[in-house]
């Protein structure tokens, strides 16, 4: 039966067609619905690891077991579970393992836009480019194919329009999962480096294998049409392609890696112009010219950066963009913000007036950063918010500098590598203030289960890891309980965190609002005490508003979106706020 | 049939994503291509929200261009306005006119423009508003105006309106099925 679903939903659906076993993965925009979407299916197990390398090594156990895996992640996932991947190319695998991780160009929902096609060359390995949902799903089956008919991990990598975009989907005959074999084979699996030489040797004469079945697969496909424009394309690119021009000659690449050189000199030379469409990297680009055949637009008229749609490339190609309107000048902006009643509220308000350095780290809490509270100064990558203000204590030591470094992460971050992080920080004498916002949840991809929630993926019940206890068993003995929603108590925390010499660990228990559904009644505030002094808008809350006019703007609570958690109120020093009688709850 | 483009804005927690997947479920029940496709990143409360729905005989890529959209539904009125050039030369607006404050409003970083129906209607001359909150209300939960909107623009979608009210049942299920079903008429009233 016909469907329409996002290419996540279809690698999820496929995974369960085609024989899949066993699934685990970390939460990452723009891959995660994939894993939730197996669990919702309810038909294989699947689970999310605390990060990506244990994901993949998770799904390296299952295939060595016998069983079809499947690992999921965003782009810089890869990075983390990277340690594992170059060495699991030269092991192979025994039932058929996928990695699929998902690319973000554009950087909607990014700390980069790294271009994951490197990793496949890196590794050596075949890497599937589905161009829609059908795709997605259908190479989810190939993909299991060529891993086990190669004796390798393929790599099913989407971006963020293939993994978001909905499209129709038709599914094939349904593969019962076969557990096979759990073989010991200490040349194959164990990564000596005696063996390893042994290995390395195959996966260079797996990638000539490959390399002969990316000629003849119909992954890879010439659409002759008119042979004055040829465009070699891939992945989302193709349909932007299809739209702009539907007259040209096309060479789709279903298979990213390895390319097929004899396909490509073959479709060179039966189009006039030659044209390479890419988003990011110029991966296909560079090997076609590697190869001598001349590639007449690519990267020198095409964008590195961001996304490429319709109207970039009508315009790089010399066609007339269809965009003719342009966008409305000087509206406010509406960037993504704290949720009315976040409890990340408060403490950015309190870290913001206490203008501390903030070392932060990838969560909502992110938004920290962004007017009016100004109150983060550096975020790398998952984790880095313990280890880079452990080095600028350091520095900050050897400098003579008396400040103290604050560093703010999530529980989910803290459980993907922030521990690692703060038992460096307790090992090596460090000198920093550590804010555990421990909401229960991996909040910012929409509230997915972590070993802190006490749920798995598929909603069974587990002990929770428990925050204060693991922090004193990393080496932290200064650790105390924070509540956000209470300003002054935060404030006085933080201050005695700073002033308390060697590394110093707050956590906050309050839930994510929109994990756990918690609701409050609305605020109001009275308009005769209200002086329009303003200190309420420092909180950054998308309730509060001026009153549209008058000789003294007034502070008003929107009650359809305030969710009453008294933030706002404590910032009030003419006692003009209270909560609203009645019934009134926020419809947002 | 050429490419029928829809183009739906608001703010994270409206319910846009919903809307969409109504409007690309009941593109497939009546036998068309379709593509839906919108940019959720952050999970919270309170961003800008677009989203692309695409429907016609063959549909290659999810996403919308400025300039072509046909019809632009928008859950709040700055959004209508932000994304008002999508709309292609004649196409239709339709909006719910409750503002909700951007976080830069609220906190006194920028100005919400009180002209900004009078902008709309500069930007487009197909473009009408109307309470969604209180319709969705009268239905009985405010949480629907998502579902008003929808109504609100049925008559102009290339599918059939009980095709429409079906697939909404089929989604809503259980108590919620009411609701919509009073969101849906009450919109398409409006």
């Amino acid at each position: 039966m016909k469907k329409i679903i996002s290419g996540n939903e279809a690698i999820a659906l496929g995974f369960g067609d085609s024989g899949g076993v066993f699934a685990s993965g970390y939460p990452g925009t723009p891959s995660t619905e994939t894993l939730e979407e197996v669990a919702r299916l309810g038909q294989v197990y699947c689970e999310w690891a605390p990060n990506e390398k244990v994901a993949l090594e998770s799904a390296i156990g299952g295939s060595i077991a016998g069983g079809r895996s499947l690992a999921t992640m965003k782009h810089v996932g890869v990075n983390v579970a990277a340690d594992a991947l170059l060495t699991l190319t030269y092991t192979g695998v025994n039932a058929g393992l996928i990695l699929m991780v998902a690319d973000d160009p554009g950087m909607h929902s990014s700390q980069n836009e790294q271009d994951s096609r490197n990793y496949a060359k890196f590794a050596k390995i075949p890497m599937l480019d589905p161009a829609d949902s059908q795709e997605s799903y259908d190479m989810v089956r190939t993909g299991f194919e060529i891993s086990e008919q190669f004796d390798t991990p393929v790599m099913l990598r989407t971006t963020t329009r293939i993994s978001h975009a909905k499209g129709v989907v038709v599914p094939q005959e349904k593969i019962a999962p076969q557990v096979g074999q759990w073989v010991k084979n200490v040349p194959k699996y164990v990564m000596l480096p005696s063996f390893g030489k042994l290995r390395h040797v195959e996966v260079e004469a797996r990638l000539l294998r490959l390399q002969e079945y990316a000629e003849t697969t119909p992954l890879n496909r010439i659409e002759m049409r008119d042979p004055e424009l040829g465009i070699i394309t891939s992945g989302v690119a193709y349909q932007h392609v299809r739209e702009s021009f539907p007259e040209a000659s096309i060479l789709k690449l279903g298979l990213a890696h390895p390319l097929p050189t004899r396909k490509i000199r073959e479709f060179a030379a039966s189009v006039k112009r030659l044209v390479v469409v890419e988003e990011m990297d110029a991966i296909f680009e560079e090997q076609v010219r590697a190869m001598g055949v001349a590639v007449e637009i690519g990267k020198n008229k095409l964008p590195l950066c961001g996304e490429i749609n319709a109207d970039i490339l009508r315009t790089a190609l010399g066609k007339e963009a269809t965009a003719t309107t342009v966008p409305v000048e000087g509206l406010p902006q509406r960037p993504p913000v704290f949720c009315p009643s976040c409890a990340h509220r408060g403490l950015f308000t309190i870290l913001s007036k206490l203008k501390v350095f903030v070392s932060g780290d990838i969560g909502c809490y992110t938004l920290g950063a962004l007017p009016p509270m100004n109150a983060m100064h550096a975020v790398i990558d998952m984790g880095a918010s313990i280890s880079a203000a452990h080095g600028m204590a350091k520095v900050n030591a050897i400098a003579g500098r008396e400040e103290k470094p604050v560093a703010v992460i999530g529980d989910s971050t803290f459980f993907h590598s922030g521990m690692t992080g703060l038992m460096s920080m307790a090992y090596n004498g460090g000198n920093a203030l550590v804010i555990i916002m421990d909401n229960r949840t991996t909040g910012m991809t929409g509230g997915q289960e972590n070993p802190g929630t006490g749920e798995t993926l598929q909603g069974v019940p587990v002990r929770q890891v428990e925050m204060v206890p693991l922090v004193k068993a990393l080496g932290i003995d200064n650790v105390a309980e924070l509540n956000t929603y209470d300003l002054k108590a935060t404030e006085a925390a933080i201050k005695k965190g700073l002033e308390t010499p060697g590394p110093y660990v707050l956590i906050d228990k309050n839930p994510c609002i929109l994990r756990y559904k918690i609701r409050k009644l609305a605020m109001s505030v009275d308009q005769e005490k209200c002086t329009g002094c303003r200190a309420c808008l420092k909180v950054a809350c998308m309730a509060l508003g001026l009153t549209a006019s008058g000789e003294k703007q007034k502070v008003r609570v929107d009650p359809n979106v305030c969710n009453g958690c008294g933030v706002c109120k404590q910032m009030c020093k003419f006692d003009a706020m209270h909560e609203l009688e009645g019934e009134n709850y926020a419809n947002l | 049939m050429q490419i029928f483009n829809i183009v739906i804005a608001g703010v994270g927690g409206q319910g846009v994503l919903m809307a969409s997947k109504v409007l690309a479920e009941s593109a497939l029940a009546s036998g068309m291509d379709v593509k839906q496709n919108e940019v959720h990143g952050m999970a919270q409360r309170g961003g800008s929200v677009i989203s692309f729905v695409r429907i016609g005989d063959q549909v290659s890529s999810p996403v919308v261009m400025p300039g072509s959209a046909d019809l632009l539904i928008s859950f709040e009125p700055l959004e209508a306005l932000r994304y008002s050039h999508y709309l292609k030369p004649g196409g239709r607006l339709l909006y719910n006119r409750v503002a909700i404050n951007p976080s830069t409003v609220a906190a006194g970083m920028a100005v919400y423009p009180q002209d900004v129906e009078e902008q709309i209607a500069a930007a487009c001359a197909n473009a009408h508003g109307i309470d969604a909150l209180a319709i969705a209300r009268q239905a009985g939960n405010g949480k629907a105006v998502n579902m008003v909107m929808v109504g609100t623009v049925m008559k102009y979608l290339p599918m059939d309106e009980e095709i429409i009210r079906d697939v909404v049942r089929k989604i809503a299920r259980g108590k919620g099925v009411e609701v919509n079903m009073k969101a849906l008429a009450g919109g398409a009233e409006a």
